[in-house]
């Protein structure tokens, strides 16, 4: 047992030398990076910031009632939004929503190419279910102190973290979605000659897509999720409140920002259910 | 002229052909096969020819290999061993070794299929569906919606264009199905089961229409059938297949006369002869009646004239017994009933039948303007029990 506990493997100094050995060899590919999203996601913030609250509330509900046609639900957003103008956090929601989509966006982007890739081909989704499991269960702050190192305080090493965490939804219903195509439909495609591209693009990606827009709907959620942990490596936004409500032991301040997180979440998922829900039938 | 070609095709699902094929050639069942490599044999040695404007029917139980080598025919499955030919302009082309440009040229060009669960694609509409294949032969857009209107127009579903398929019938669905394949233009169909999923009488009714689109249309068509009456029905040919082997093939009113096994038969004894069988196959022949110088006698005390084979009159103790010669499409209600009907050889059992209900008599066959034999109650009888084949053994 002495012998055991006496030759402890090196997996934590073997980790730290893997991410030493990144930043020396890579750290002006990570600074890029870091630079490029961290720009695009400012820029996007100020942008939508010069615009007066009200404008934007007005652009947001003509777009809900394009994809809705709801009453109800565009009341719903209208008191929402108000209500977190009125709490003080309208910066902070604009600059959250921006990090959300942008994390879902770059997980859908990269995401949804490896589930089509893994349902063409097994032995791949034997590689990635671990992988996928791994950046599932592990601990967030475990990678978040990596992702610091090599991307600096911001809203960058939050983003990366977020689609660490949310990736995997995306890959995994693409992957679902993709794999359970009816045998007869594709059968169909190839007696009508297809080829392999046109049979992903005009019926395989088409007969996954209520999947994929699940997908989307959950890294959309999963992603608002990492809110609070984003703020701790200095990602602007709802989270921040939080946190430092935390560190003063301040009830009413931790309320008022948990309030708008959840009535953020609510008007996302209200948002992104429904036409999921309308494709599949 | 032929238009598909099938030769001594073998298909193995499976990865160890190379040691299964050797197995097959020995004579090993598909069960042993199975026991020894894993490999499941589809389709052994299987031969067929099929020529313009026939529908030939392949015939079996599931599992007996008919889809699965309907498939080889627009290279879904692959083939072993041997060669599966489909004509293109004045070439055969093979379809198991060909290039993918030129497979996708033969299917979309040359042969269309038609599903069992009609696989029409639920997110877009009708008639995006019935376009679909046309999008894949690279017509443009315009173009295609008018051509799928006009196929919708065809199976008369043209009201239904922008509905989405789940928005329709089983039988709806397998229309939209057929003016899909049929809008592609090509000479050789594929069906596969078709009209099964279908409910008896919508499927009655496809198969007539399927049956008058053939008549305008002059299509090849390979179809596939688990029911007898409807491949006797449909079919110009029928392949029979049994555990991967294709173990009769041909004309429907031969297989059901001289049915080649015993698996053949059981199927054979439960169809209903009347569309198929013809007045030559039921007659009892004039050789088998007895004639006397140049007289039939018969045994209700009538009694056949005939001079040099051919038929001069009828008469009885009472004098000449008044005959009408029948011709197809004839109307019977005014013909009187104590008159004998002179028919030709090849009448269908239906027709027969149909006569025999108006009148009192037995009926008159000829050909080539000789009689040949006759017509009775019993012989329908004999047909309606299912005794008209193995006629050759009863005899022995």
């Amino acid at each position: 047992m002495n012998w055991l506990t006496d030759n402890k493997i090196p997996l934590g100094a073997w980790m730290e030398n893997f991410v030493d050995w990144l930043v020396s060899a890579a750290s002006g590919f990570f600074d890029l990076i870091s630079i490029v999203l961290e720009t695009m996601i400012v820029s996007m913030v100020d942008t939508i910031e010069s615009v007066h609250p009200l404008i934007v509330i007005g652009i947001v509900l003509l777009g809900v009632w394009f994809l809705h046609r709801s009453i109800g639900l565009l009341i719903f957003i209208t008191a929402a939004l108000l209500f977190i103008i009125n709490m003080g956090y309208w910066v902070e929601t604009i600059q959250t929503l921006v990090l959300v989509v942008s994390a879902t966006a770059i997980s859908v982007l990269i995401g949804v190419p490896i589930g089509i890739a893994a349902a063409h081909r097994p032995w791949l989704y034997t590689i990635l279910r671990p992988i996928l499991d791994l950046m599932q269960t592990i601990p967030t702050f475990v990678y978040l102190i990596p992702t610091l190192i090599l991307f600096g305080l911001g809203y960058v090493p939050g983003l990366i973290s977020t689609i660490i965490f949310a990736i995997a939804a995306p890959i995994r219903l693409t992957y679902l979605g993709v794999s359970k195509v009816p045998n007869e439909l594709l059968e169909a495609g190839l007696a009508f000659g297809c080829t392999k591209s046109k049979l992903l693009y005009k019926v395989e990606l088409p007969a996954a897509m209520p999947n994929i827009m699940a997908g989307v709907t959950q890294c959309i959620m999963l992603s608002l999720s990492m809110v609070v942990i984003a703020a701790l490596v200095g990602a602007d936004g709802l989270g921040k409140p939080v946190v430092r409500a935390l560190n003063t032991v301040n009830i009413s301040q931790g309320f008022e920002a948990g309030i708008a997180i959840v009535l953020v979440a609510i008007m996302l998922d209200r948002i992104c259910k429904s036409p999921s829900a309308k494709s599949e039938g | 002229m032929a238009v598909v070609t099938i030769e001594n095709v073998d298909i193995v699902f499976g990865d160890n052909k190379a040691q299964t094929l050797p197995l097959m050639d020995k004579g090993h069942s598909r069960d042993q096969i199975i026991g020894m490599t894993g490999d499941v044999v589809g389709v052994q040695n299987a031969s067929i020819e099929v020529n313009e404007g026939e529908i030939c029917v392949l015939m079996g139980l599931s599992g007996s290999g008919k889809s699965t080598l309907l498939r080889a025919i627009n290279g879904l499955n692959k083939i072993a061993r041997g060669r599966c030919l489909v004509r293109d302009g004045d070439n055969m082309v093979d379809m198991a070794k060909c290039d993918e440009a030129t497979l996708r040229h033969m299917r979309t060009h040359r042969v269309s299929m038609v599903f069992q669960s009609f696989a029409l694609m639920p997110w877009l509409t009708v008639l995006e569906n019935v376009a679909f294949g046309l999008e894949m032969q690279g017509m443009p857009k315009t173009e295609r919606f008018i051509k799928a209107r006009e196929q919708l127009k065809m199976v008369s579903l043209d009201q239904w264009a922008d509905k989405k398929p789940d928005e329709l019938s089983g039988g709806m669905r397998q229309r939209v199905g057929l003016a899909r394949a049929f809008a592609m233009d090509t000479d050789v169909l594929l069906m596969d089961e078709p009209f099964s999923a279908l409910d008896p009488l919508i499927r009655t009714q496809l198969q007539d229409e399927l049956i008058e689109l053939q008549k305008r249309l002059n299509k090849t068509i390979i179809f596939v059938s688990h029911d007898l009456d409807e491949a006797l029905k449909i079919g110009t040919k029928i392949a029979i297949m049994e555990s991967a082997k294709i173990i009769q093939e041909d004309t429907p009113e031969q297989i059901v006369l001289n049915p080649a096994t015993e698996y053949v038969e059981n199927f054979v004894a439960h169809t209903n002869p009347l569309n198929v069988l013809r007045g030559n196959s039921l007659m009892t022949p004039l050789s088998e009646l007895a004639v006397q110088d140049s007289k039939v006698v018969m045994e209700n005390g009538m009694w056949l004239e005939l001079s040099d084979g051919k038929l001069t009159s009828i008469q009885n103790l009472e004098g000449e017994v008044p005959t009408v010669s029948w011709t197809p499409n004839m109307v019977l209600d005014n013909i009187p009933d104590n008159a004998i009907f002179i028919v030709p050889a090849n009448i269908a059992m239906r027709d027969a039948v149909e006569i025999r209900y108006y009148s009192k008599h037995f009926m008159v066959l000829e050909e080539n303007e000789k009689c040949v034999g006759i017509l009775n109650d019993h012989n329908f009888y004999h047909a309606l029990l299912g005794k008209h084949f193995g006629r050759d053994t009863e005899a022995a």
